[in-house]
């Protein structure tokens, strides 16, 4: 089969090339729209991670509170309810069920629901590395903080928590870069983000293959590069000789 | 190593083998004994009842041209394999040969006959607009402000811009994933009207609750032929397919078998579509031909 990468350069409603590629006053070339799709993918995905890493961090730390059983079942309730439930289900529950029930949420826009859906989803993931990092550390650690005459939350702030997030960098970053491919599941609540873009674009001008690498390859650069500020946290973040101490015992 | 590199070569040569036999799809049934149709797992022409099986307007008609086809071949024994298709597949399934012939809702334009052939037109399906009975919506110009469900992946996506560009009207469009969710979204509210291919239309109407509540309302939009579509450069098996067409509407079949998918009550529910013969069908029909959209478009 040929290529024919001019597709991205035809405008959207004659599908005639555009010079330059970009479309003039009020017309949008495939590439216009494009990279708009790109950028409502990136803002569904970075608030939804901002989210996630809020309610995920709270969620994790009050899963590991000592003496406080009604707010550890609580926060498993949270992880459970969140994790079990498949991700196009919980969409569609946000968008189809909740507001045939609550009709206040009629008037929330699918964007709004689908960054609560893909936040809530991934902060009960994110809830459980934060407890397993915390977890991880030896008892000890707990110990010392009250020896220090430290409260439940001065020993959290102080001692336990800045350690666990330093160990659970690795896997917080394949949350941040699986974020990006899961807010692909916006195009079912009508969000016009780059799957969206795909479907409808490859049967507008009968060019999937070059329109799906062209949407792959914005997925990759928007992965890797969270994929690399991560690593730049990871290093710029990391104590030296701790995870070898850590885990020495 | 040297068996390996051998065994490669061969399976390569095979491989080539069967790229070059796939220009002539009459010679590969003939000496296959199987033919592969591609069918629609959802849509007003072609849909699926579970457990493999295919049934609808465009299906059964597929099925009849690879009869005729058999007729043709002298075989004793056609074996047909059934491969349901999806608007994003459809096309490189045809023309890497993993089906044959594809019988099911595919629009024939321009852009796609640059990569494959269609048969001759079968089916003259128009872009309308469906709305909740009380509504009071009558035409696209009542639409101006309001929201509008459409399905992804639809050339109707494509007819809505162009209107809305042409008649200087304004409305949110909203998308489904697929039909059932985007007429949904018109009978949970979020939507006003729902602008999809008629047949779609009154398939999901016929399905509803309460069918009385919703109306197909307006001016045709768009007019696509609907047709079968098969391997480029491959005339003898054009030819084939568009003779069976011909002589199932000659004879009245075509006809016979439009009034039993969309007249009569049909499974899996038995309720009835309810959508006529339209005019441009049947002017489809009295001149059976192969134009793209773009030669409509021009009336």
């Amino acid at each position: 089969m040929s290529w024919d990468w001019q597709v991205f350069c035809e405008d959207t409603m004659e599908r005639v090339a555009v010079q330059g590629c970009f479309g003039k006053g009020g017309d949008i070339t495939y590439l216009d729209w494009m990279l708009s799709a790109w950028g409502w993918t990136v803002s569904v995905s970075l608030l939804s991670l901002l989210l996630a890493l809020l309610l995920g961090a709270l969620i994790g730390t009050l899963r590991t509170l000592p003496d406080r059983p009604l707010v550890v079942k609580l926060g498993t309730a949270w992880v459970e309810l969140f994790r079990n439930i498949p991700l196009l289900v919980q969409i569609f529950l946000w968008y189809h069920v909740v507001p045939s029930m609550f009709p206040a949420m009629k008037a929330v826009p699918g964007f709004v629901l689908v960054v609560l859906a893909l936040g809530f989803f991934t902060s009960a993931r994110i809830a459980e590395q934060v407890r397993s990092g915390i977890e991880t550390l030896p008892r000890g650690q707990r110990y010392a903080g009250m020896a220090m005459g430290f409260t439940t939350f001065q020993t959290y702030r102080y001692v336990l928590l800045p350690m666990a997030f330093r160990i659970i960098v690795p896997p917080l970053t394949s949350e941040a870069m699986n974020i990006f491919k899961n807010s692909s599941v916006a195009f079912a609540v009508s969000v016009a983000e780059l799957t969206m873009f795909a479907m409808q674009a490859q049967e507008e001008t009968s060019r999937g293959i070059e329109v799906y690498l062209g949407v792959t390859t914005l997925y990759i650069i928007s992965a890797f590069a969270i994929n690399r500020i991560m690593a730049f946290i990871e290093k710029r973040a990391r104590v030296p000789g701790f995870i070898v101490a850590g885990g020495g015992h | 190593m040297k068996k390996q590199v051998l065994a490669f070569s061969i399976a390569i040569l095979a491989a080539s083998g069967a790229f070059a036999q796939a220009n002539n799809t009459l010679a590969k049934i003939k000496a296959s004994g199987s033919v592969t149709l591609g069918v629609r797992e959802s849509s007003g022409l072609g849909y699926t009842l579970g457990n493999g099986k295919y049934v609808g307007f465009h299906t059964e008609m597929g099925e009849r041209v690879l009869a005729d086809i058999q007729k043709q071949l002298g075989l004793a024994k056609l074996d047909i394999k059934y491969q349901p298709v999806t608007s994003q597949n459809r096309i490189p399934l045809v023309t890497n040969g993993t089906v044959d012939l594809e019988c099911g809702s595919t629009t024939n334009n321009a852009a796609r006959q640059k990569d494959v052939a269609f048969a001759v037109t079968t089916y003259v399906e128009e872009v309308r607009i469906a709305v909740k009975a009380n509504s009071g919506i009558q035409s696209i110009k009542d639409l101006n402000g309001k929201s509008v469900a459409t399905t992804t992946g639809t050339t109707s996506v494509q007819t809505l811009r162009k209107h809305e560009r042409a008649g200087g009207i304004d409305f949110k469009e909203v998308y489904g994933k697929d039909h059932a969710d985007s007429f949904l979204l018109l009978e949970t509210g979020r939507a006003d009207a729902f602008v999809m291919d008629g047949s779609i239309l009154a398939g999901n109407i016929s399905k509803s609750k309460n069918p009385a509540d919703f109306k197909i309302v307006g001016e045709v939009l768009s007019v696509e032929p609907i047709a079968c579509m098969l391997r480029k450069d491959d005339p003898a098996f054009k030819k084939a397919v568009d003779d069976s067409i011909k002589r199932q509407i000659a004879d009245g079949s075509l006809a016979k078998l439009y009034d039993r998918w969309f007249m009569q009550p049909i499974p899996p529910t038995n309720t009835k579509v309810g959508l006529p013969l339209s005019e441009a069908t049947k002017a489809a029909w009295a001149n059976p031909n192969d134009k793209p959209m773009e030669d409509y478009a021009k009336k």
